[in-house]
């Protein structure tokens, strides 16, 4: 008892954990071809994205706030590098993430300002910037296309290229969520996230720099969205208006399905990255899984719904040997 | 400096004047102004009867949001509520149900849809409304494409089309059915104890509690109230179309919600009033409806409506440049009875 | 006081910004000042397609080299609900015709029933609306001969015998579920008894979710030989797929999709060849069809004849949903040869 106490105290998804392999299990009994190479390289290949969108939303959740602007952010990043990339075709991948970056990086401290300077709620600054980036990307492309012939080799390698037979988008992704593992467990700044989500004005009268935070959380943010447009354009070797339609609802869910406390000022990497892979799993299993494809999404549902309600009652259960609770 | 007590200082024209809501005239009448200019179709009789007929159905939903907002929760089924009572009620009449009883059958569907996410979140106090209702949005959904695979189902009885197109002499009856819930809403909100135990919640959940508010018991109310209030936007929308399939509505819990916080209602809980989500609407919808009688293109009217969004709300900041207020969101967050002590993880 | 007063500077700045956004960012009015030209009006699916953008412009050229207004609208949704909002107010400026790419086959009825009445002519193009809601329909291609020649270059491209799949739009899109269909009925004849579809799925025309079906497929019937992408972001999506898994030449891809964004594709192999049609020849005949109503030249009945501008001499026909259609021509092949002059243009 009290190893299993002490393990899932250091280590609360532990719930999730467990669903996630069991999930695993069903699948590989539906459909042999699940846990092969080949298929889990694509699994997470395609979370990548994903998984990068996730750590930026998960600090902006930290401070209790919301961005609902990230896949617009992703659009107009990607086309605008895209067009870049029309134009000038020998222009280094490296450069196109870069501008990526920084359309991402502007987009997020305009809102940044927003909120932290003139108190705007996130919801609506993001609502808001929501609109108005979707609206920019359908000007700027005035409509067009930027189709994989019009992409350099070098654009689309960003994506289809691999290190050592790790595709590049997994060892970014994993990289981002190293470093942000160090920032968010191991540095002063990082550790000021919790403190402002968690009391704000605690936190305020603490001296820290409340609105500083707040701000420089919506411009990473908005620096890993334009990086994964980046990504995205390249991957699908495509770049529309309508790009990512949607996806922010999926970030924030693989977000919060991880543990991520939405009222702000709790949450942990661990967490994070099992919520994303869950996600990552059903997106790539429920086409092998043999069902009529008007049953996926009644199985997607019930899975996500499934996975908190066991997460819940895994820490319900943990929590009962507890040695502090309040006494109410 | 921050002040222990703030003064009452009594009512005034400015504190009255000073109010989101007359903020939200005020824009409500520049949109009607500006779309008088820009073109001739605009300031007709007809336009301020019949056009709320087009953006009304989503309009049902605003109130009950309202009410969830409030408590500082959020609830981004109703979309999903809306399609699958409509998809049952299709399948059912087509079945051999009488219509009117697949109405009624609509209604229940939808209300029983709010009382599953009251009392998910209730029974599940570590879960956020966020959650649990971002999957019950993809498991409604999800039943209503397993029912109706690729399919419409329409072909209902000419009297269920007069719900979304007829009218009462020159009044739509979609326009009068939103009058009557708006009216019942307001008065739920502000002038029963029910809506002051709402309010009470929303500012703090666990004072609420200790002080004898059964908290449980009206969020599901309200969770229930929101299914029910779907099952109109079902109906209304459903009548509107003639038919319905499994993706319909889409989307429709983004515009709330926008209508909603448009309206002034914070999404920490605990701040607004129904009359802000009420103007927000028809804001939003003559906005729509007068620049699309200038055929504006789809994007230019996103930008509109997001800076539209931004802007507002930046204008009730200003206002409280002068005095002294904290510029967090209301009260902090209680700590859960179910969770230890929370500490910095 | 100060308040009240940045208040109104505020309302004051929208009132001016609005309208000077409205022509800044341009309206969908091409050509003339509102007032004595009679107006039409095309509603496509959504705003950001450029294959929906080129069905519009080639409507507007038609419209307008016969003397009239355009009007080009699109939800920034692909949704009925939306359309159904832009129709309404096509009702309230009294435009002469409504030429609707319909989101819905059903939704439509009631809102165009409504045109109707108001005296607007109605009719569809691309994606069909059903007959009780339109005058007549043009469409690109035959529909049964699209199927036909889709499930013909499948069994070309798999060697007369093998597994083959589909991987569609939505599963509500009209288009591509009316042509499943005719490839269904295909497949159950006798030339095709040795090809066996194995699934139909849906990529929802997103690119992610196009990528996940593609894959799962590939992944779940390891012999497959073609697929089938009646879809421009389905094709491009499985194409995107069999190139990064070096598949070209063991599993073959055709289908409907543009030359702009299958270029890459045909030229590696990966897609042999695949098929489309002009779509601003389709909008362009659109313009020539409203003019016709309107005037009453054409009532939408079959066996009438017009004339439609530069493509000649069109005539109505029955269409498989009970009503009546205009046809543009067969459906054009895209291989090797040709994609090379055809990829800049659309």
């Amino acid at each position: 008892m009290k190893r299993a106490v002490s393990l899932s105290e250091s280590f609360r998804e532990i719930g999730l954990l467990a669903f996630i392999v069991i999930l695993c299990a069903i699948f590989q009994l539906r459909n042999h071809n699940f846990l092969t190479l080949s298929n889990i390289r694509d699994l997470l290949t395609n979370t990548a994205i994903l998984s990068i969108l996730s750590v930026g939303m998960m600090m902006v959740i930290l401070t209790r706030g919301i961005d609902l602007s990230v896949a617009a952010t992703i659009a107009l990043a990607g086309m605008v590098s895209a067009l870049t990339v029309n134009s000038f075709r020998a222009i280094s991948p490296v450069l196109s993430i870069l501008e990526g970056m920084a359309i991402g990086t502007v987009a997020g401290a305009l809102i940044g300002l927003l909120i932290a300077r003139f108190n705007v709620l996130p919801i609506i600054a993001t609502l808001g910037f929501m609109n108005i980036i979707r609206g920019l990307t359908y000007v700027v492309s005035k409509g067009a296309w930027v189709s994989a012939y019009q992409m350099s080799d070098g654009f689309k390698a960003i994506a289809t290229g691999n290190v050592l037979g790790v595709s590049n988008p997994i060892i970014i992704a994993v990289a981002i969520n190293l470093a942000f593992f160090y920032f968010i467990n191991h540095m002063k700044t990082g550790r000021q996230i919790y403190a402002v989500g968690s009391n704000p004005e605690a936190a305020d009268i603490s001296g820290i720099p409340r609105r500083r935070i707040i701000f420089l959380v919506y411009v990473v943010q908005g620096a890993l969205a334009g990086l994964g447009g980046v990504i995205w354009v390249a991957k699908f070797a495509s770049a529309q208006s309508d790009t990512a339609m949607g996806f922010e609802l999926s970030v924030i869910a693989a977000t919060v399905l991880g543990g991520v406390s939405i009222a702000g000022g709790s949450g942990k990497v661990s967490g994070l990255i099992l919520g994303t892979i869950l996600f990552g799993i059903l997106n790539n299993a429920l086409p092998l899984i043999n069902v009529s494809p008007f049953w996926q999404q009644a199985i997607q549902g019930l899975v996500i719904l499934a996975a908190v309600l066991t997460n819940v009652l895994v820490k319900r259960n943990s929590q009962r040997f507890a040695l502090r609770r309040r006494a109410i | 400096m921050e002040r222990a007590i703030r003064v009452d200082k009594g009512w005034s024209w400015r504190t009255f004047f000073l109010q989101w809501e007359w903020l939200l005239v005020l824009i409500f009448i520049a949109v009607n102004v500006v779309n008088s200019t820009l073109s001739p179709y605009y300031l007709t009789l007809d336009t301020f009867l019949s056009t709320p007929q087009t953006f009304l159905d989503m309009a049902f939903l605003v109130m009950p949001m309202t009410m969830v907002i409030i408590l500082g929760m959020i609830d981004i089924s109703v979309a999903s509520t809306a399609a699958l009572a409509a998809v049952i009620m299709a399948v059912c009449f087509h079945a051999g149900l009488p219509m009117p009883l697949a109405v009624v059958l609509n209604l229940a569907v939808a209300t029983a849809c709010g009382l599953v996410n009251g009392i998910l979140i209730t029974r599940f106090k570590e879960l956020s409304s966020v959650i649990v209702t971002l999957a019950t949005m993809i498991i409604y959904r999800g039943i209503a494409y397993v029912i109706l695979t690729d399919q419409a189902s329409g072909d209902f009885p000419k009297w269920y089309s007069s719900l979304g197109w007829g009218s009462v002499g020159k009044v739509p009856i979609i326009l009068i059915a939103f009058a009557i819930c708006a009216v019942v809403f307001g008065v739920l909100l502000h002038k029963t104890s029910f809506g002051r135990r709402i309010y009470a919640i929303g500012n703090n959940l666990t004072a609420a509690r200790y002080s004898g508010v059964k908290t449980d018991a009206i969020i599901v109310t309200v969770f229930v109230l929101t299914g029910l209030m779907a099952g109109f936007t079902s109906l209304f929308l459903t009548s509107r179309m003639g038919s319905t399939r499994p993706n319909v509505a889409q989307g429709y819990e983004l515009s709330v919600i926008a209508m909603v916080v448009l309206g002034g209602v914070s999404t920490s809980g605990g701040k607004g009033r129904i009359g802000g989500p009420l103007l927000a609407i028809f804001i939003i919808g003559f906005l729509n409806y007068g620049l699309g009688l200038v055929n504006i293109q789809a994007q230019s009217l996103l930008i509109i409506v997001g800076l539209l969004l931004i802007l507002s709300v930046l204008v009730l900041n200003l206002r409280f440049r002068g005095r002294a207020q904290r510029s967090v969101p209301s009260a902090p967050k209680p700590v859960d009875s179910s969770e230890p002590t929370k500490r910095i993880p | 006081m100060k308040v009240l007063l940045k208040a109104a500077v505020i309302a004051t700045i929208m009132a001016i910004a609005l309208p000077l956004a409205v022509f800044a960012t341009g309206t969908g009015e091409k050509g003339g000042a509102a007032g004595g030209t009679a107006k039409y009006a095309i509603v496509f699916k959504n705003t950001g397609n450029p294959y929906g953008d080129r069905q519009m412009g080639g409507f507007k050229t038609g419209i307008e080299e016969q003397g009239f207004q355009a009007i080009l609208r699109a939800p920034d949704q692909p949704t009925a609900e939306g359309q159904i909002q832009i129709i309404e107010q096509l009702i309230s400026q009294k435009v002469a015709a409504i030429c609707i790419v319909g989101n819905d086959k059903d939704a439509l009825q009631p809102v165009l029933t409504k045109a109707k009445n108001a005296g607007i002519k109605v009719f569809s193009l691309d994606s069909g609306v059903n007959p009780a809601s339109r005058l007549t329909h043009v469409n690109q291609a035959d529909s049964e001969k699209i199927g036909t020649t889709l499930i013909e270059a499948a069994f070309d491209m798999a060697g007369g015998e093998g597994d083959i799949a589909i991987l569609s739009a939505t599963s509500q899109a009209t288009n591509q579920n009316l042509w499943i269909d005719f490839m269904k009925k295909t497949l159950a004849l006798p030339k095709y008894s040795k090809l066996n579809l194995v699934k139909v799925a849906y990529g929802d025309d997103l690119r992610d979710k196009s990528v996940s079906e593609a894959e799962g497929l590939l992944a779940s019937f390891p012999d497959l030989k073609v697929i089938i992408a009646p879809t421009t972001v389905g094709i491009a999506a499985a194409g995107k797929v069999l190139t990064d898994k070096g598949l070209g030449g063991k599993v073959f891809l055709t289908g409907l999709g543009l030359p702009s964004e299958m270029a890459t594709y045909i030229e590696s192999g990966v897609c042999p060849y695949m098929f489309l049609w002009n779509p601003i020849d389709v909008g362009y005949l659109g313009a020539y069809v409203a003019t016709g109503l309107v005037s009453g030249k054409i009532k939408g009945a079959v066996g009438e004849k017009f004339t439609a501008g530069k493509l000649g001499e069109r005539s109505i026909t029955q269409a498989p949903d009970g009503g009546t259609e205009v046809l543009l021509g067969p459906p054009f092949r895209f291989d090797a040869k040709n994609i090379a002059d055809w990829k800049t243009v659309y």
